[in-house]
């Protein structure tokens, strides 16, 4: 008797359990058709073409000789270098900046924290295009801004050509890459200050803690799930540069801000080697998920302590 | 006055100094883009920069909109608003199930879309751009439109807002006799509202200004957008600033206006998105 009442639940909850999942999926539906047929579709289209020698007249299987090629292409590893150089001091510089800002701009008044929020989130609204054909024009040799102002400051004697110099153009690039790179991290750290338990803070406070222990002993803690967050997706934004240095040098001079993402395209688009440009997108790809899941790893174990 | 001048440290009020200098040096290159496109050549030109243009021509736009600017301008709006509507149902449909269905394979669905969002999505452009050809749809502004859609980014977010529904709420109307769809439209979109606009406006600011997606996939004269029109100018005519400033004027005042009109909503979306579920 007991066992008939059990099983005639268990089928029940069989039928609740397919009816639930017939009706999720009908709404799943349309999702699943975008993001099959253009996110993962391509995905696997990249990781197979990557060894195959794909190019407008070729197809033929290569194994891995796409990838053995990367490794013994100076352009390639030139262009991992610059890579790692942009992630290595703009994600850092990145996540340090915006913490301080946003620590400055948390306690003060709603209107104008609003208003700075909004300032610093103002360059990647205006967009990619637009800053970059600004800062071109500033860092311009004879009509620039820069050579204007650190001239007439005494800092530098003669004009200098910012992106056209192979010492300058790289750091042009990550000054311009990090102003259009704080505004999200800005926003998500002022929300992480706000929701960091006050009563804590105010204990610490009337236990005699400094400003600065507070911090590093209540509110760090707090927000590390949001630094995370924020290192994550800015070492994916840096390693995809790939638009300022299209706009703003061509990867030159002399290969000086070549980068993956702009090496891949130029290899793929303009001497149009699918399979070859194809290998380099899965080997960043994997760089950036070994990344990614190193840093969590980090700071995971840094946080649990 | 005084108290408030009393808790201020010394190193608060260098801090708000700094603040207030940065916010400057922010908006510059925005004013310089405005003052800017006002310039005669003279002035562009000059060794001593006008801060402040003291010949404010129209030549610039007369120039510009020589171009097909308005029809750049109209694609722009065009691929960002269709991108926008399809996103939000495809997302809220899809988050509503996720978060308040129990179906089987749910955790290794919701596992595969967060695992794509680590993926660098420019990798993929490549197979995009050759799938694309093979669907005809290159050098159509749905070849930007389609792959913005299926970027699960927004399908998370609503998985996020939808949890809040409440399970009682739903399980009631179902008693009541209510269709899914009926419960959807009834129950689930009025609750989840706040979400669709964070969705809607950051979908929109960020196609506008998908440069990369655009680049690859839109050539022709008639199919380009404002971004890839200012890039064209710059790549021709790469010293006439005038010009140049005149078309990012064009293509940053309409996404900064929408963007301060709902930067409620757009920072909502954000720190949504950032919580992991």
């Amino acid at each position: 008797m007991k066992k008939n009442t059990k099983n005639g639940v268990t089928k029940r909850s069989r039928a609740l359990v397919m009816r639930e999942t017939r009706s999720a999926y009908l709404f799943l539906l349309p999702a699943l058709i975008f993001f099959v047929g253009f996110i993962v579709v391509p995905m696997v289209m990249c990781l197979v073409t990557s060894f195959f020698n794909y190019t407008m007249t070729d197809f033929e299987f290569v194994g891995f000789a796409n990838y053995v090629e990367m490794f013994n292409d100076p352009v390639f590893i030139k262009a991992l270098k610059n890579t790692i150089l942009i992630v290595v001091v703009a994600v850092p510089a990145v996540t340090v900046f915006s913490l301080w800002v946003s620590t400055v701009i948390y306690p003060i008044h709603a209107a104008s924290r609003s208003f700075f929020r909004c300032v610093f989130y103002l360059p990647v609204v205006t967009g990619t295009v637009a800053v970059a054909v600004v800062w071109k024009w500033m860092f311009n040799k004879y009509t620039g801004l820069f050579n204007y102002v650190l001239s007439e400051t005494g800092v530098i004697d003669q004009n200098i050509s910012w992106l056209g110099d192979e010492k300058f153009a790289i750091w042009c690039i990550i000054l311009i890459l990090f102003t259009t790179s704080i505004g999200q991290p800005i926003v998500l750290y002022v929300a992480a200050l706000g929701n960091v338990d006050n009563s804590m803070v105010e204990a610490a406070q009337v236990d005699g803690a400094t400003s600065f222990q507070t911090f590093w002993k209540i509110k760090w803690p707090a927000i590390m799930p949001t630094t995370l967050y924020i290192i994550v997706i800015t070492t994916i934004n840096s390693f995809q540069c790939y638009a300022l240095i299209q706009l703003l040098t061509s990867g030159g001079p002399n290969h000086s801000t070549d980068t993956i993402m702009y090496y891949i395209y130029y290899e793929a688009f303009k001497l149009y080697r699918y399979g070859y440009g194809n290998a380099m997108g899965v080997v960043l790809a994997i760089i950036i998920a070994v990344f990614s899941a190193l840093q969590f790893k980090l700071t995971r174990a840094g946080s649990a302590e | 006055m005084n108290s408030g001048v009393k808790r201020m440290t010394p190193y608060k009020v260098i801090c708000i100094a700094i603040m207030i200098i940065l916010a400057v040096l922010f908006i510059f290159p925005i004013y310089w883009i405005v003052t800017g496109s006002f310039k005669d050549p003279m002035a562009i030109n000059a060794a001593i920069p006008e801060w402040f243009p003291k010949n404010p021509t129209l030549d610039n736009y007369v120039r510009l909109f020589k171009n097909p600017a308005l029809q750049w301008l109209f694609n722009s709006v065009a691929i960002s608003v269709l991108a926008m509507a399809f996103t939000c149902l495809t997302a809220a449909m899809a988050g509503y199930a996720l978060a308040k269905k129990r179906f089987i394979g749910q955790k290794v669905l919701f596992s595969i879309f967060i695992c794509a969002m680590a993926l660098p999505k420019q990798v993929v452009l490549v197979p995009l751009l050759k799938e694309m050809s093979f669907l005809g749809l290159h050098d159509t502004l749905w070849a930007v439109i389609l792959p913005t859609v299926g970027w699960p980014f927004g399908i998370f977010l609503m998985k996020q807002f939808s949890e809040t529904i409440p399970t009682e709420m739903l399980e009631a109307v179902r008693i009541d006799g209510a269709g899914e769809i009926q419960t959807f439209t009834t129950i689930v979109l009025p609750i989840v509202k706040p979400g669709i606009g964070a969705l809607a406006i950051f979908t929109f600011i960020n196609t506008w200004n998908d440069y990369f997606l655009q680049l690859i996939m839109l050539n022709s004269k008639n199919t380009l957008t404002i971004s890839l029109g200012i890039a064209k100018l710059q790549a021709e005519m790469s010293n006439d600033f005038g010009l140049i400033m005149a078309g990012a004027a064009l293509g940053a005042i309409p996404i900064i206006a929408i963007f301060l009109m709902f930067q409620k909503y757009f920072t909502q979306g954000i720190t949504m998105g950032a919580v992991k579920g």
